[in-house]
């Protein structure tokens, strides 16, 4: 049963109450995308109490409009904890599937048996190597074991390859998901974790007395003891009530899509996949227009082309669909964990990789939030502190 | 054989060859505007007038003459300079007036100084059990083989629902020599008392004594059982049997074939997907664009008008065409525009031909119960999503279709939504105390018709569309 | 299901469904020369496998989905046949180079 938001009361009364009244809830999570809901279960999975605060049916979701990548190639170069924090990811996906399943009864499909970057062309196969040879150079990373492949090894694996592709990278540890099926199977978990979900309520402010945060939405305000901002974009606008700091840099990204065809391809590539249902999704674009309801055709043919002149055989297959999704984006691309210095119980997680890293955040973002503390030694390097004064805000475009 | 449009740029691009379609491109061919109509069908003539330029029905009489009215659109259309493609589907229209127009695999762009959307109207998902079977079809689909093939049920027949449509395509069948063993009529007893206080204005339209005669002439051959109030196909992977309660009685009788109809609504994808505002229409129960009184959408340049501007019929149809275009025509060349009819005429023939529809629309409002299903009736046919799916789907969370979506995968299969979103909308509706307006519906993109890969992958693209994709 | 009115006069077309001759006439739609024939074209889908025929006729349902001359998931209700096309009844999803 939902706990009663303390909507309609006065200020005054409100005040009196707050001393004497326990929080509504030990977790209010801010945000019921991917990220808000790989939080917020993970908290239920250890006897929290958690509400999740949430947007209507039209919101900039990118949890509805990703490519469903569990993806740890490339990942990290600039940022050797970012290419650690992800390998752990990868690694606890089985787990985090496993008990989806056994709670909810859904399968989220996922499948980890390597994935490649394929490459068109000699200049592309280059690139792509210099590339590989950087994030192997780094220091500190942790060794996924990412290695380029000519042509003639993509297709023992690959048997459709066209004849432009030139090769390509693999990561024996990167995957793809059902990140739909996910996002649906965490929010049937609530239910059983006893997670109330609010949707329709959008925060527009949050503050904090009498030691508990209180969060004002349309529908009324709801108290709770801890507060995590995973609003994606918005949380660079909700990162300072709360004295935390959230500098964004969102991008768009178009994805197309076909008819059901059947299987082909056992491998996920990172900007072609097909999907458990059949489905083959072609992405992926990164530009500055910040407007998902428009669409650029033009950009939509790039990706097509190259899907096509990867593997002929598409090129007959209808496209059904196409979309436009806002990313959510750190300014610098890598996560943002972190926890407030003048609101102590308050945290706030934006990253891009919401399907990838969901395992961590159910796992061990959970954890951390439960205990009152982010672990420096686990997610130190992903405080915004890296962005220098608070001061340098611009709004990164959103 | 299929060719491309001739030009890239046209002042007036007419979409869908319907009644709207061609009484629209010919008024802006005869004020000297260059015009593109562009149709996904064979021929000219939509739904209404389909195949009216080749029908093998050479029995007049039998279709009707108010099917005949079309060759005479037809005509009116090709004594003028419009250039006509069938077989194109239009795919994308953007708010800059682009259109892409897929034909012969190979997709153009056009762009437009105004576009009339003519797309017309589609059946409402009749979503009883059973309705994915063999064996089913919707009655305009039988009234389509009827008119451009001459084919006619001659299996055990039942034909079930309610509306204009309904019996005159009963009459059709049994003039062409079909066979039709049951008609279901579905119709609100209620209604009939509802409808009243729109009876003058109907009885008194052209309408009444057509429809009269129909049903008359229906009833004289075939069986009709009035007030069914649940019904259901039966059979296993081919329709076997129609079920159905009337007067609190059950019967079930064996069946090859079941036609279903319960009115039109109008056909909103390609408006939607391009940004035009709509709003639920309450007495309707569809979604209708906002639009002023010459048929002008909530985007610059974009009118509509046909069904496709809110159900009101074919003679309707013909007239709101010939206004959207007359006042696109006097935006563009209003010199060439006084030598049309008036306004003031078009609005006096518009209002005749309207004369009557809130009695039709209130009498044959569909029941709840044939609307909004329940259990495992599917409602998504693509992706065969139950109604039950969906209720647990608002348990979860969903608040309207687009979260339903990510849940669930309505309305994302081939068909875009056009067989299930009216019954997403409303169930959720119900399901959680909404209205419709409030509850909303699938946010369309194109393409609003697939295209090929290949066909995408042609489109024109630019060094810097080429960056925004290619990344090391 | 359904017949030809005795009043079609139109040139007859010969296409072959999964290999057998099937008499059409000129102007007929892929999908209604199907339903004419008399023959079981139900195809399956591609998401249970449950049997389907043409659902609306005009282009909206995509239950006519058929290969025509070696193509996948063509809507039959859109496409008028010809002399010699090659239609396959379709089950489950498409199939790869088709």
């Amino acid at each position: 049963m939902s706990k009663a938001f303390s909507s309609e009361v006065d200020a005054g009364s409100r005040e009196e109450n707050a001393s004497k009244r326990k929080s509504d809830y030990d977790v209010a999570v801010v945000g019921g995308g991917l990220l808000g809901s790989a939080i917020a279960w993970g908290l239920g999975r250890l006897g929290k109490t958690v509400a999740v605060l949430d947007e209507g049916d039209i919101t900039k979701r990118a949890s509805r409009a990703n490519f469903a990548l569990v993806w740890v190639q490339s990942k990290g170069l600039g940022m050797p904890a970012y290419t650690v924090w992800t390998v752990r990811a990868s690694g606890a996906w089985g787990r985090l599937a496993a008990e989806l399943k056994q709670q909810t009864g859904l399968d989220v499909s996922l499948q980890q048996n390597g994935g490649f970057h394929l490459t068109l062309g000699e200049d592309e196969f280059g690139q792509r190597t210099e590339l590989v040879k950087r994030m192997h150079n780094q220091v500190g990373a942790a060794d996924y074991k990412m290695e380029m492949m000519p042509a003639s090894e993509v297709k023992k694996a690959l048997p459709l390859i066209g004849p432009e592709v030139s090769g390509g990278s693999y990561c024996p540890l990167d995957g793809h998901v059902n990140s739909l099926r996910t996002f649906r199977a965490f929010h049937t978990g609530f239910k059983a974790f006893g997670i109330d979900y609010f949707p329709e309520r959008p925060v527009s402010a949050i503050t904090k007395s009498g030691g508990e945060f209180r969060l004002a939405t349309p529908k009324g305000e709801l108290r709770a003891a801890k507060v995590v901002l995973a609003a994606g974009n918005a949380n660079q606008t909700l990162a300072p009530m709360v004295g935390l700091y959230a500098p964004m840099g969102p991008t768009r990204g178009q994805i197309v899509v076909t008819e059901r065809t059947v299987p082909f391809l056992p491998h996920p590539l990172t900007t072609i996949r097909q999907t458990d249902e059949g489905t083959v999704m072609i992405g992926d674009s990164k530009e500055d227009e910040l407007d998902d309801r428009a669409l650029k055709h033009s950009i939509s043919a790039v990706m097509a082309d190259r899907a096509q002149r990867t593997f002929p055989h598409l090129a007959r297959l209808n496209v059904v669909r196409s979309w436009a999704g806002i990313r959510v984006m750190p300014r610098d691309g890598f996560p943002i964990y972190d926890q407030s210095e003048t609101h102590p119980g308050a945290f706030v997680a934006c990253c891009h990789s919401g399907v990838t890293l969901a395992s961590n955040h159910a796992f061990e973002i959970a954890r951390m939030v439960a205990q009152g503390a982010l672990e420096p030694e686990l997610v130190g390097a992903f405080s915004a502190s890296r962005f220098g004064g608070a001061g340098a805000a611009n709004n990164g475009g959103y | 054989m299929t060719t491309t449009p001739s030009r890239e740029n046209y002042d007036f691009v007419v979409i869908g060859a319907g009644p709207a379609g061609l009484a629209a491109a010919a008024t802006s061919a005869e004020a000297g505007l260059s015009t593109l109509l562009l149709d996904e069908n064979i021929g000219p003539g939509g739904q209404v007038f389909r195949a009216i330029a080749s029908t093998p029905v050479t029995a007049r009489e039998q279709l009707g003459t108010d099917y005949w009215v079309g060759a005479d659109l037809v005509q009116a259309l090709r004594a003028g300079n419009t250039e006509v493609v069938q077989r194109a589907t239009v795919w994308s229209l953007d708010r800059n007036l682009e259109i892409g127009v897929s034909i012969g695999g190979g997709s153009s762009f056009v762009k437009a100084r105004r576009v009339i959307l003519a797309t017309g109207a589609l059946e409402r998902p009749f979503p009883i059990p059973g309705w994915t079977l063999p064996g089913v079809m919707t009655a305009g689909a039988a009234q389509t083989m009827l008119k451009s093939s001459a084919l006619v049920p001659d299996g055990r027949t039942v034909i079930a629902g309610q509306g204009p449509l309904l019996w005159l395509l009963a009459a059709q069948i049994l003039r062409l020599g079909g066979r039709i063993d049951r008609i279901l009529d579905t119709t609100e007893r209620g209604n009939y008392f509802a409808a009243l206080p729109h009876a003058f204005a109907f009885l008194t339209s052209p309408y009444f004594a057509k429809g009269l005669a129909l049903m008359r002439e229906v009833r004289a051959k075939v069986q009709v059982v009035s007030g069914v109030a649940e019904l259901a196909a039966v059979g296993d992977g081919q329709l076997a049997s129609v079920s159905y309660v009337a007067g609190g009685k059950r019967e079930t009788i064996p069946a090859d074939l079941l036609l279903l109809h319960q009115g039109v609504v109008p056909n909103v994808n390609l408006a939607m997907a391009a940004g035009v505002e709509h709003r639920w229409n309450e007495l309707q129960l569809c979604w209708s664009p906002v639009l002023d009184a010459s048929g002008n959408s909530s985007i610059e340049g974009i009118a509509i008008a046909g069904d496709g501007a809110g159900i009101g019929g074919a003679t309707a149809a013909v007239v709101r065409g010939r206004i959207a275009a007359r006042a696109a025509v006097e935006a563009l060349a209003p010199v060439a525009a006084a030598k049309l009819p008036p306004l003031a005429t078009l609005r006096a023939e518009l209002a005749k031909a309207e004369r009557g529809r809130a009695f039709l629309d209130t009498l044959f409002r569909p029941s709840p119960q044939f609307r909004i299903p329940s259990g495992d009736t599917i409602v998504c046919r693509c992706e065969e999503v139950t109604a039950k799916d969906i209720l647990d789907a608002v348990a979860i969370g969903a608040t309207g279709p687009n979260q339903l979506k990510a849940y669930r995968r309505t309305g994302m299969g081939p068909c875009q939504g056009r067989l299930c979103g009216l019954t997403v909308t409303e169930l959720m509706a119900q399901a959680r105390a909404k209205s419709p307006q409030e509850i909303g519906y699938y946010r369309l993109r194109a393409p609003v018709k697939p295209i090929t890969l290949a066909e995408l992958a042609a489109v024109p693209k630019s060094e810097d569309d080429v960056k925004a994709v290619v990344r090391g | 299901m359904f017949k030809r009115s005795e009043q079609d006069k139109r040139p007859p077309v010969q296409i072959f469904v999964d290999g057998v001759a099937v008499a059409a006439r000129q102007g007929d739609t892929v999908s209604a020369a199907l339903l004419a024939s008399g023959r079981d074209v139900r195809r399956s889908t591609a998401v249970s496998g449950a049997p389907r025929l043409p659902y609306c006729m005009m282009g909206v349902c995509f239950d006519c989905l058929v290969t025509i001359d070696g193509v996948g998931n063509r809507q039959g209700c859109l496409v008028p046949v010809a002399e010699g096309m090659q239609i396959e009844i379709q089950k489950g999803k498409r199939e790869i180079g088709k």
